[in-house]
């Protein structure tokens, strides 16, 4: 880990800010259909996320990181009320954003805004740009449809489109180009904490490096939060300043990004950083191999979820549950190894 | 072009660009053959049903027995049929009967189809009900059932089109459904909803544009269609009454006497055929053009522009 070389310098203020958005003890299954043959089965769930708890600061990002299928979109879905949770609080400006209906919630969902994974599918193709981007400014009644225009103008520039993109449509822009316009959608409204649901992740790798350094000038230009959810490591380590790492449903670690990086505690995190490739030739790596399938969420391993592949794995593992407890400054982990 | 915004002010901008984008779509609409060819068609039988009889030097039910079934000629350059009417005076009545039932139904089925079928795909409780109602009325005969309606209304004009609209409503509801199925589960649904965008403004501003082609093309079929339909209603003594002329009621009275008077049956067939084509082809060409990304058009503008900029 020593060739690690640290690019964000600002982590070392977060314990001064203030909550923004707290999430507590979320779950949300998905019921499984069952075949009429079954009718005397109870009824199984695909348990996508289970247990999850984390808060993010003003002014933060909190990136969200695990293998596909973990939950990490499901999660940030939920907070947008966009899946209704099983159960668990989001508790924003001291408000359950899950208990919210009607106004309420439409008013919160001006505050917390959504970037989409896929840049194709998430534009109206019949619809030119600047109607797209002047729809939620029409929907939370927002200025005159001459001062809509100016707006839209504006945010266009800062995103790094032109005027005269404002006629065109989705299908005449590139993939980078697309998603600097679902930014534009999400920052019209100025909102407070925006929820990227893997953003890059369809891009090219010069253009996620260019989208990427947007959002930083963005953060800073703005005073956004992000919640930024992704599989890339490189990804998720150049932009946040905490991360959570999830593994089937549950967060098993959680630190501060150079935390995590320089010691990484639970196993898994172990591995998923041993993954990440060095570019440097001649550097020896260990690479932590995990044996065996990951387990289906519908029928989750007793205990802690982590114990059939985990090359640490206890007899205590299998029957308890780890609850998250803080190891060291902000660094949370929920494994039985470190118990004392 | 990559830079004109930059360097102009904004409503100068706004401006340009307004121009160049309606220049590209009178670009698109005549580079669009199949558009302007329907249009024409269609321009021509509005105008044959609403001028038409005013030309015509025959009413539609003056007789003259002594005349009857004489082929085209001087006097009746269609002929007249087998109670001495003028044939082109007919037909040109008709033309009117024929494409009002047939517009008003194209227009009601798929004002109200678009409806059902987009809450239908909305509302998934919603969707059972109105699907289960809709498959019970395709399970009976078209014709069948539009005779049922039209002895318990009785023989009228603004009957036909609504026994007819109840015939053909479910075939609309069901398309525009399977296309809103589609839609609805696009990010771009779920980013309106994020937005807080309303159920109802989801369904008629984000989920109904793009649900537009299928139901054009199918309200173009249905136009043509019930035209047929009328026809075998008003044979069968279901649909317009009879002395009065539509074109399915030339054309049966035409079917009697088929092989004396073939000018019976051909004319207003070839006015049907006509109308179906034309019709038909508008339907894809208004597609075409509702629809940003199609292909062949785009290319073909482009190609336009570029031969454009290098003679400038």
């Amino acid at each position: 880990m020593s060739t690690l070389t640290l690019e964000s310098s600002n982590e070392q203020k977060i314990e001064s800010k203030e909550t923004l958005l707290e999430i507590k003890n979320v779950k949300k299954f998905f019921p499984v259909k069952k075949s009429l043959l079954q009718f005397n089965k109870e009824q199984t769930y695909v348990q996508a996320v289970n247990d999850v708890s984390f808060s993010i600061l003003k002014g933060e990002t909190y990136g969200l990181v695990g293998e596909s299928g973990c939950g990490k979109s499901t999660t940030g879905r939920t907070l947008l009320k966009l899946i209704e949770p099983t159960e668990g609080e989001a508790i924003y400006n001291g408000k359950d954003i899950f208990k919210l209906s009607g106004q309420e919630l439409r008013k919160v969902r001006q505050d917390i805004q959504m970037v989409f994974q896929d840049p194709y599918s998430s534009l109206n193709p019949r619809k030119r740009i600047g109607k797209t981007l002047e729809e939620p400014l029409v929907i939370h009644n927002i200025g005159t449809p001459k001062e809509r225009t100016e707006i839209v103008m504006e945010i266009l520039s800062k995103v790094g489109l032109q005027l005269e993109h404002y006629f065109r449509y989705p299908h005449e822009f590139s993939g980078g180009q697309r998603q600097r316009i679902g930014l534009a959608r999400a920052l019209i409204l100025n909102p407070k904490l925006l929820i990227m649901d893997e953003p890059v992740s369809a891009l090219d790798v010069s253009i996620q490096s260019q989208i990427l350094n947007l959002l930083k000038t963005l953060q800073s230009d703005f005073d956004l939060s992000y919640l930024f959810i992704s599989h890339d490591m490189s990804v998720i380590r150049h932009v946040s300043d905490r991360i959570g790492v999830m593994y089937l449903g549950k967060l098993v670690e959680e630190a501060p990004t150079d935390e995590l990086f320089a010691n990484p505690l639970h196993p898994y995190t172990q591995a998923l950083l041993s993954a990440v490739p060095v570019p440097k030739s001649g550097a020896k790596k260990e690479r932590i191999i995990l044996e065996g399938e990951l387990p289906s969420p519908m029928n989750p391993p007793s205990g802690c979820v982590f114990h059939t592949r985990c090359p640490f794995a206890m007899d205590r593992c299998k029957m308890e549950v780890p609850m998250k407890k803080e190891i060291a400054n902000g660094h949370h982990i929920a494994c039985h190894l470190y118990d004392k | 072009m990559e830079n004109i915004g930059s360097t102009l002010t904004l409503s100068e901008a706004r401006k340009k660009l307004k121009k160049e984008q309606q220049q590209l779509l009178k670009k698109r609409f005549f580079s669009n053959y199949s558009m302007v060819i329907g249009l024409v068609i269609v321009i021509f039988l509005m105008l044959l049903s609403f001028v038409g009889p005013y030309l015509t030097s025959y009413g539609p039910l003056d007789l003259e027995v002594n005349n009857r079934l004489q082929a085209p000629n001087a006097d009746h350059l269609l002929g007249t049929d087998n109670f001495g009417r003028d044939l082109l005076t007919r037909i040109v009545y008709g033309a009117r009967a024929s494409i009002s039932v047939g517009l008003s139904i194209a227009i009601i089925t798929s004002i109200i189809g678009l409806a059902i079928g987009l809450y239908a795909s909305y509302y998934k409780r919603l969707d059972q009900i109105l699907m289960r109602i809709c498959d019970g009325l395709m399970a009976i005969p078209g014709i069948l059932l539009a005779i049922a309606l039209m002895a318990a209304l009785g023989p009228k004009v603004e009957n036909v089109i609504i026994a007819l609209s109840i015939v053909f409503t479910p075939y609309v509801a069901r398309i525009v459904r399977s296309a809103a199925l589609v839609v609805r589960e696009q990010t771009y649904i779920e980013a309106m909803k994020a937005q807080g965008a309303s159920s109802t403004r989801i369904i008629w501003l984000h989920v109904a544009p793009n649900v537009l082609s299928p139901l054009i093309v199918q309200a173009t079929f249905i136009f043509a269609d019930s035209i047929i339909t009328e026809a075998a209603l008003s044979f069968l003594g279901a649909g317009i009454p009879a002395p009065a002329p539509s074109w399915g009621n030339i054309l049966y009275d035409g079917k009697l006497v088929i092989f004396n008077a073939w000018w019976m049956t051909v004319f207003p067939g070839l006015l049907i055929i006509i109308a179906v084509i034309g019709l038909n082809s508008m339907g894809d060409g208004l597609r075409d053009i509702m629809d940003p990304h199609y292909k062949k058009v785009t290319k073909k503008r482009s190609k336009a522009v570029k031969g454009k900029e290098e003679v400038a």
